[in-house]
């Protein structure tokens, strides 16, 4: 049931044409997604989900709504018209992407029992085994930062 | 006496058949969450009009039963029998959802926060993320209720307050980090455990300690900003901008806006209780025999009387100060707290490691408030009068 109600607010997000009622299906679809996460007993990337999905993604795109009135309707036609071919290559993209997943060694084993996952755990890993990621990933928000900062300064130059 | 809730929900518990047993037990939970704290947000209207009235020389209502303590059943017949006025051209299903979108996460955030022994209703994990993750789902509310009226004001009102949240959610998180780093858990329980050890008479609070003392100021800092409290409240504020965001709506809307609100008020004062202020535990071991409920709902009493001391106290802050505030002085703040709750950490115990972590604390402070405080040459105050 939750996983039709994230495909019906995905779908919902893509296709009203009130750009501000798509931002909240889409908010909908973020939530749907944690529920999953929760279902599967994935505290942690849950949680995470939530602050992060609804609480910057959605956020910046509500900004990014505001700051460029767009909210109104806008009058083009809903369906483009090559739409048969968007859903041809999305029926093959699922396809192949399903047809990997279940020929892949993670479902053809016997199903153990769920491993009980802690923050704990989390946290030695990524600062054992995922060092590197973490740091690289760091180093990216720094960028992304500085780029922030730079873009802001220039506006105020400008002026 | 201390576990009297909990037997009596255990004892409710057994008295139904296995499979409706943890319907019933959440249901019971939530029950009590759900009773409890709109009832505590009628309490604290009255004490707040009272108390802000005597700050600012005057009797608060004092006409409705006596002394006015009847006055949150007339304000609240008198949100449920308002009418209720929606814009023509408002987002009529938008307009309706906001304020559930408030409420709801709000609700959700103070069932992980520890009231008593044993009763947490949600004893997660990962507590204190989940709390921060529904406090950050109630901006979109925000946003929701400004854009849904149609109003160029509401909508300002709105871009307004969802920037402060965003702004102040940093150095909120950052300044809990402190806290979960010396527990080394996620777990809202386990925090208060953690606090429960009293050295000689003073009790083990984190409050007690240079880092947790900057933390928990700065942590009711960023809290009040979160929850459009003054000093922060521009995007509410009433002779700026009208009620900002929350300008179209009315009667029982209005009302559930207040209501999400104040209980965000009551959860980030929890959370605060329950990272700093030791949770339920007593703040003197003779004094263990109190119920630690008793305990708990003393002290986010207690911060509540702070909140309403300083609404009446401070004035408002303007925009560009409170953006200023949160970015260049809170945020610097709380990396260096983040420090000196490393260093503590890594300290044997004794003064030098007061010291230290003192000094990491307090040199930030001065030399952040001397660096931003540079441009402006305050002089002698100098009257001038109208002729």
């Amino acid at each position: 049931m939750i996983a039709v109600l994230t495909l019906a607010s995905a779908v919902a997000a893509m296709s009203l044409r009130n750009l501000v009622h798509g931002v909240l299906a889409l908010a909908c679809t973020f939530a749907g997604l944690a529920a999953v996460y929760l279902l599967l007993d994935a505290q942690f990337v849950g949680f995470a989900q939530i602050l992060v999905y609804i609480g910057a993604v959605a956020i910046l795109i509500v900004f990014a709504i505001l700051l460029t009135r767009s909210g109104e309707a806008s009058p083009q036609r809903r369906f483009s018209s090559t739409w048969a071919i968007g859903v041809g290559i999305a029926v093959t993209v699922f396809g192949l992407l399903s047809g990997l997943i279940l020929s892949s060694r993670a479902v053809s084993q016997e199903i153990r029992p769920p491993p009980v996952v802690t923050v704990h755990q989390i946290g030695d890993q990524l600062l054992t085994k995922f060092i590197l990621p973490l740091e690289v990933i760091g180093l990216l928000l720094t960028a992304a930062l500085i780029g922030a900062v730079i873009i802001a300064m220039h506006e105020k130059e400008r002026e | 006496m201390d576990q009297i809730f909990v037997t009596l929900k255990c004892w409710l518990v057994a008295a139904v058949p296995d499979q409706w047993q943890p319907l019933l037990s959440a249901a019971l939970s939530v029950g009590a969450i759900v009773v409890t704290f709109p009832l505590l947000f009628a309490i604290t209207t009255i004490l707040e009009r009272k108390g802000l009235g005597r700050i600012q020389n005057r009797y608060g209502p004092n006409r409705v039963g006596p002394y006015g303590l009847l006055q949150p059943v007339a304000d609240g017949l008198k949100a449920l029998t308002k009418e209720d006025v929606v814009p023509h051209t408002a987002d009529k299903v938008m307009h309706f959802l906001a304020p559930l979108v408030l409420v709801v996460p709000v609700f959700l955030a103070l069932a992980v926060v520890p009231m008593g022994r044993n009763m947490a209703a949600l004893d997660m994990d990962g507590g204190v993320l989940f709390f921060f993750a529904v406090g950050a789902a109630t901006e979109l509310s925000v946003f929701m209720a400004g854009w849904s009226s149609r109003n160029k004001y509401s909508l300002l009102g709105a871009m307004r307050a969802i920037a402060q949240m965003i702004s102040y959610e940093v150095p909120l998180i950052l300044s809990a980090v402190t806290v979960i780093m010396a527990v080394g858990s996620l777990s809202t329980v386990r925090i208060v455990e953690a606090q429960g050890g009293y050295w000689g008479v003073l009790p083990q609070w984190y409050v007690l300690t240079p880092w947790g003392f900057a933390g928990f100021i700065l942590f009711m800092i960023a809290g009040t900003a979160e929850s459009n409290r003054s000093p922060f409240d521009l995007p509410e504020g009433e002779s700026e901008i009208i009620a900002g965001c929350y300008t179209e709506y009315s009667g029982f809307k209005f009302a559930l806006f207040f209501l999400g609100e104040y209980l965000g008020m009551f959860a980030i004062s929890g959370l605060g209780i329950t990272l700093f202020l030791g949770g339920w535990h007593a703040p003197l071991a003779c004094l263990g025999w109190i119920p630690s409920y008793v305990w708990f709902f003393a002290k986010l009493l207690g911060l509540i009387a702070v909140f309403i001391w300083v609404r009446g106290t401070l004035p408002r802050l303007r925009l560009d100060q409170l953006m200023g505030f949160a970015w260049k002085f809170m945020l610097p703040m709380t990396l260096a707290n983040m420090l000196a709750a490393g260093v503590w950490r890594f300290m044997p115990a004794g003064a030098a490691r007061w010291i230290v972590c003192a000094t990491l604390v307090a040199a930030p402070y001065v030399m952040l408030g001397r660096a931003l405080a540079g441009r402006k040459r305050l002089g002698k105050r100098v009257y001038r009068y109208a002729d």
